[in-house]
């Protein structure tokens, strides 16, 4: 059942909600699309859906056009952002109505209706809540009507738009959680919709990251994070250090520190390295290589603390983690002096003009660099 | 139990707001004695000042049943087809974009912001003897003004923003989702309307209609136009009692004029008791009650 997406475009006036996107769902995976508002990633469920449909492009299910079966006939579940609840119908009547919706011919009985409900309220843990109202119940117990109500019709897709962004964080964690569960338990093809690349991380099997309406990366959690492919990627998932890199008598480097020489024979003037705050090292040491550093505030968030260092030799702020204890073993205060150096980065070629050809270029032209002695990242 | 009352006690407002509150309050009640309750009254006061025979008489008289008569049939026809039209118009202007929707939203106005007797004037001029469409209708053996055909259209035009006003500002706050919701679990076009759209609309709809039917029983300019005033074939309820009262027939006129008044007040009752009854499920539907 591989859903395959090719070539998707959808303007709206004025601008390009989807721009060419080609993807492929494989039958059971769990797929993040994440991206910031306006990056396409709510108008792609929705065509999945079957409540909008895209200008161009195709999407086949094991080769059967996907686009022209009815949002009725998809197999697809969808749970809205803010669920969408029949409010003037019960728990029990919200998760049957696709049921009671359908054709005489293959309506399942009244008995083996109510039975279904119970099960599924059973399942997301709603138990004899069936006579309720939505009004009635809190934001985490609608959502699992709505995941209920969309799981009754039997999809063999269960698409979820934002299914955490109305809840508190607390309640966010536990159903994440849970609903991760639920897909491993049920088999599903699970496409969810977010903007929190935390919750992305940790939820999907793979993710595909979403700007200005085109893909810009689709991978594992763990390939997003650790080699980023393009400068968006680097900045949207996770914190990150942005530091601006100069070519200079074929070397490559940031003040006084060199990163390695010129890997680009001249062609690129100006490049800029991404470190994330843990792939910095500092030292107390000033024999240590790096750059000098003061430290400027320490914020102890918990087992982690967030250093935040000035480095005058490329006159920038960079953030730097570093575990509780090796702060205390340190004995690190504001206003020390440190030695400080980047173990691992990705490095693009900068290029002012946005073109398509020049974002080949510097994806392209990607470096993804480790400093030597530190275990090489393989693709 | 001491402590709460100390506490009443303690919000209670002092001496001069209490007495500006009830200065208000008296106030407010009697311009409405005085302006609405006693017209009312006088209405009720002058029908059965001859007694109860007189003024069953008054009513049973030919003409005065075949105006009840005419009106039930007049909104009988208009306030089903204006259900349907409001509704129409309500979806396709909550629901959709479309170029001149702006200018939908404003025609659908256009029939409180113009004056009744100019409404009833552009029927005479299109379908009048004289009218525009008015010899060739001749021709085919069709009577629209001065007929029954008249006074339904221009009780229709009248009363047609009453149901899509109500329901427009109601269906843009709900929104569409719960409409998507239904075409994803399969609901076809028929289902979703009767099962999702029309029970979270059913109480905007159902004081559309009240107003809807009040104001087609109760019309008197646009309707006075086109009637061309044919005793127990083309006055409804107003007209007659227009008629009545210039033929000094005072207890005729005022007896039908305290039907209508009845049905006024039957309108009035039906509301306060649905707000009475289904209150909390009428707050539920309202925007953000969910």
């Amino acid at each position: 059942m591989t859903l395959e997406l090719s070539h998707l475009s959808r303007r709206f006036t004025g601008f390009a909600a989807l721009d060419d996107v080609s993807l492929d769902i494989a039958p059971g995976e769990f797929v993040a699309l994440l991206g910031p508002s306006g990056s396409g990633k709510t108008t792609l469920l929705r065509i999945l859906a079957g409540l909008d449909y895209p200008d161009s492009g195709t999407a086949r299910l094991d080769g059967d056009d996907f686009l022209a079966t009815q949002a009725r006939e998809r197999k697809v579940g969808l749970v809205f952002q803010h669920y969408a609840l029949f409010r003037h119908l019960t728990v029990a009547e919200n998760v049957a109505f696709g049921l009671r919706v359908r054709p005489r011919r293959s309506r399942p009985s009244r008995a083996d209706i109510a039975g279904r409900v119970e099960q599924l309220l059973k399942r997301v843990q709603l138990e004899g809540l069936g006579s309720r109202y939505p009004s009635q119940l809190s934001g985490g117990q609608r959502q699992r009507v709505a995941l209920a109500r969309a799981l009754a019709v039997e999809p063999d897709l269960l698409l979820l738009d934002e299914p955490f962004g109305a809840l508190d964080a607390q309640v966010r964690v536990t159903l994440r959680r849970w609903l991760r569960e639920l897909h491993e338990e049920l088999g599903l093809t699970t496409v969810f919709v977010t903007h929190d690349q935390e919750e992305a991380l940790e939820l999907a099997d793979r993710i595909v990251v979403m700007n200005r309406g085109r893909i810009e990366q689709v991978g594992s959690p763990e390939a997003v994070y650790r080699q980023p492919l393009t400068p968006f990627v680097c900045e949207f998932i996770g914190k990150v250090n942005r530091i601006p890199l100069t070519c200079l008598d074929g070397d490559l480097r940031a003040g006084d520190w060199v990163l390695e020489s010129d890997p680009w024979q001249r062609r690129h003037a100006h490049a800029v390295a991404y470190v994330r705050p843990e792939h910095l090292s500092v030292s107390t040491d000033a024999q240590q290589p790096g750059w000098q550093a003061r430290l400027r505030h320490i914020y102890l968030a918990g087992s982690v603390a967030h250093l935040e260092l000035h480095v005058a030799a490329i006159d920038q702020l960079l953030e730097l983690d570093l575990a509780g204890e090796d702060v205390a073993r340190l004995g690190l205060q504001a206003g020390a002096e440190l030695r400080v150096l980047p173990r691992s980065a990705v490095v693009f070629p900068l290029n002012a003009a946005e073109r398509a050809e020049d974002r080949m270029a510097i994806v392209a032209d990607r470096r993804v660099w480790s400093a030597a002695g530190e275990a090489a990242v393989t693709p | 139990m001491s402590a709460v009352s100390r506490n009443t006690a303690l919000r209670r407002p002092r001496w001069p707001r209490r007495i500006g509150h009830a200065l208000l309050i008296l106030a407010t009640i009697a311009l409405l004695t005085l302006f609405l309750l006693v017209p009312l009254a006088a209405v009720f006061v002058e029908a059965l000042r001859t007694g109860v025979t007189a003024f069953l008489a008054a009513i049973e008289q030919p003409e005065g049943l075949a105006a009840i008569r005419l009106t039930l049939l007049v909104a009988a026809i208009s306030v089903p087809l204006n259900v349907v039209f409001g509704v129409a118009a309500a979806w396709a202007i909550a629901r959709f974009e479309f170029p001149g929707k702006a200018w939908l939203g404003a025609f659908i106005d256009l029939p409180f912001s113009v004056s009744p007797v100019i409404s009833g004037l552009l029927y005479v001029l299109l379908f009048g003897a004289q009218g525009w469409f008015g010899p060739w209708l001749d021709e085919h053996g069709v009577k629209i003004v001065f007929a029954v055909p008249g006074l339904v259209l221009a009780t229709i035009f009248i009363t047609l923003p009453f149901v899509a006003r109500e329901l427009i500002p109601l269906m843009q706050a709900q929104g569409s989702d719960e409409e998507e919701a239904a075409r994803v679990l399969g609901a076809g076009g028929w289902q979703m309307f009767f099962r999702v759209t029309l029970p979270n609309i059913r109480w905007a709809l159902l004081y559309g209609v009240l107003l809807c039917n009040a104001r087609a029983m109760g019309e008197f300019g646009a309707v006075s136009v086109v009637s061309g005033h044919i005793r127990g074939l083309t006055t409804t309820m107003p007209l007659e009692v227009e008629m009545r009262y210039n033929e000094y027939d005072v207890v005729g006129a005022f007896a039908m004029a305290s039907l209508l008044a009845l049905l006024a007040l039957l309108t009035l009752a039906i509301k306060t008791l649905l707000e009475w009854r289904y209150g909390d499920e009428i707050a539920a539907h309202a925007p953000g009650g969910h």
